[in-house]
């Protein structure tokens, strides 16, 4: 390493994402040309660019113009985050860094839809030879798709999670989970899993007695977050819960072919599981960023059967991005909900304000049982950037979250 | 066929209206250059692939891309490339200009007008 990182050599002044050749592969992830690959690299930097370079002036626009602009206006300072957004929305170095920051986001689903749909056919092929009559998926081509899911396209990926394209399709998973690397700029590691080892390794230093034999995670598309899981407890047997075909198949064939095989995948809806598992019938029940693509009664809805799945003693924790606390400033809050009006994550807003301690408690969760905690995504540091040291807040991005949960 | 589905399905929009945070003519020649953008970086890392490949093999010494030094012709050849590049990319520009000199320019439509009118 000293060798590399001579003075003033490129290696010892880089800091930013890593090339994304670095990415883990696996059995049903898509091929990507040299220029497939470098487009990847281009939109994660552009990422990293307006995180880094650009909102630091949106924020000092903030300060030296909107908040006063708006009081003077008003008579009052800026009293929510609704308001600063709004105002915000008449300064030019906002309109300009959201205007960029979606334009990137619908590069990276273009980019990534380009490779995954010119390779379609075989790459259906080689996934469905990796799960072909494999009990472990099993899909309900009945199920309706809530509106929450179907109206507005989730970070802008067009068909979300659940659109098929053909039969036994791919498409969106390969999608959602090759070039994830986009946005998150390798914060979430080699397999896009640093949340699911941030989870291991805060259940393994919190709950060090805990030994789960069923797990269940709402939520988990390709699993991600689940497969850490898994792998941490290997007498156990994982089942992912999501209502799409397409991120299911692909992650059961990418599960195996990563040689991960205590894991199951149920299309359903989380909110109402009953018929497919008995009460009691979990020790723990998962979900990582995944709340904010809800609704408030799905919310609700979920709670109540996370606690109607867990037996007496088991535990449920929601990984999300942190709440908006009243000492969090208001420039901060408007610059989270940013994804809610402008990357299509409607509920992003809403559910950041709630009072989770109340809605595990209207659950049937014993609020003296409630568990709150935080974590970085966990990666391997020679390779990837780590959360917990990068100071670059790409509001809403970061892989550093909340934790809540409970004992049941 | 995928290289047609890629075609009409890549850019395709996701559920739910667009926002828009400019006037909607710049924003759309803003979507066009960032594109554009992202292609140029993707031309250049090709480039740039190469001259490591090329490097790797010993056919390209370290250091004689700097050092190129192309003869007369080859001068030339470049050069016009440049000037040839430019005027491409700013038609437009060489077009307002013209017309800025023109007093009696006049649309086809209007045309169209006179000559029904000149029919009679």
């Amino acid at each position: 390493m000293a060798e590399t990182k001579r003075p003033n050599s490129p290696a010892a002044s880089y800091d930013g994402p890593p090339d994304y050749r670095v990415i883990g592969r696996h059995g049903v992830f898509p091929q990507t040309s040299h220029d497939e690959i470098e487009r990847i690299n281009f939109l994660a930097q552009m990422n990293r660019h307006l995180a880094a370079r650009v909102v630091p002036g949106v924020k000092a626009a903030y300060d030296a113009r909107v908040a006063p602009g708006f009081a003077a206006a008003h008579g009052r300072p800026i009293a929510t985050r609704h308001e600063a957004r709004k105002a915000m929305l008449e300064d030019p170095a906002f309109c300009t860094w959201s205007a960029l920051r979606r334009m990137t986001m619908e590069q990276r689903q273009q980019a990534g839809r380009w490779t995954v749909i010119r390779q379609r056919e075989e790459l259906n092929e080689r996934g469905k030879a990796l799960i072909e009559g494999d009990d472990r998926l099993v899909l309900n081509p009945a199920l309706a798709i809530p509106r929450y899911v179907s109206a507005v396209d989730h970070h802008c990926m067009p068909g979300s999670y659940h659109r098929e394209y053909a039969p036994d399709d791919f498409t969106n998973g390969a999608n959602y989970d090759h070039a994830g690397f986009v946005t998150t700029g390798g914060l979430l590691g080699k397999y896009s899993d640093g949340g699911g080892h941030a989870v291991v390794q805060w259940v393994k230093k919190n709950l060090p007695d805990f030994a789960p034999k069923k797990i269940l995670e709402f939520g988990g598309t390709v699993g991600h977050s689940s497969l850490p899981l898994a792998a941490a407890f290997p007498d156990a047997e994982l089942t992912i819960v999501d209502l799409g075909a397409p991120v299911l198949r692909y992650g059961l064939a990418r599960a195996k072919s990563l040689g991960i095989n205590n894991v199951r995948f149920v299309q359903a809806s989380a909110e109402d599981l009953t018929g497919i598992f008995e009460d009691g019938s979990f020790d723990w029940v998962q979900t990582t960023m995944f709340l904010h693509e809800l609704s408030t009664r799905a919310l609700r809805n979920i709670f109540a059967e996370s606690h109607r799945l867990l037996r007496p003693g088991g535990i449920v924790l929601h990984v999300e991005q942190p709440q908006y606390a009243p000492d969090m400033p208001l420039f901060e809050q408007a610059m989270r909900d940013w994804d809610a009006f402008y990357n299509n994550e409607p509920f992003w807003s809403r559910m950041h304000e709630m009072d989770l301690d109340a809605e595990m408690e209207r659950a049937g969760f014993d609020r003296a049982k409630i568990i709150h905690g935080g974590v970085y995504g966990v990666v391997d540091r020679e390779i990837f950037p780590d959360a917990a040291e990068d100071n670059t807040e790409d509001y809403g991005r970061k892989a550093a979250w909340h934790v809540i949960g409970a004992v049941a | 066929m995928s290289f047609n589905d890629a075609l009409n399905e890549a850019g395709a929009k996701p559920a739910g209206k667009r926002p828009y945070f400019l006037d909607p003519q710049v924003e759309r020649v803003l979507a066009i250059t960032m594109s554009l953008m992202q292609e140029l970086a993707v031309a250049h890392q090709r480039a740039d692939t190469l001259e490591r490949l090329l490097k790797a093999k010993g056919v390209l010494v370290e250091g004689e891309i700097d050092t190129f030094a192309p003869d007369a012709s080859a001068s030339a050849e470049r050069q016009m490339w440049n000037q040839e590049y430019i005027a491409r990319i700013l038609r437009i520009v060489q077009q307002e200009n013209e017309a800025a000199t023109l007093s009696d320019d006049v649309a086809s439509g209007e045309m169209a007008d006179d000559m029904v009118r000149d029919a009679g």
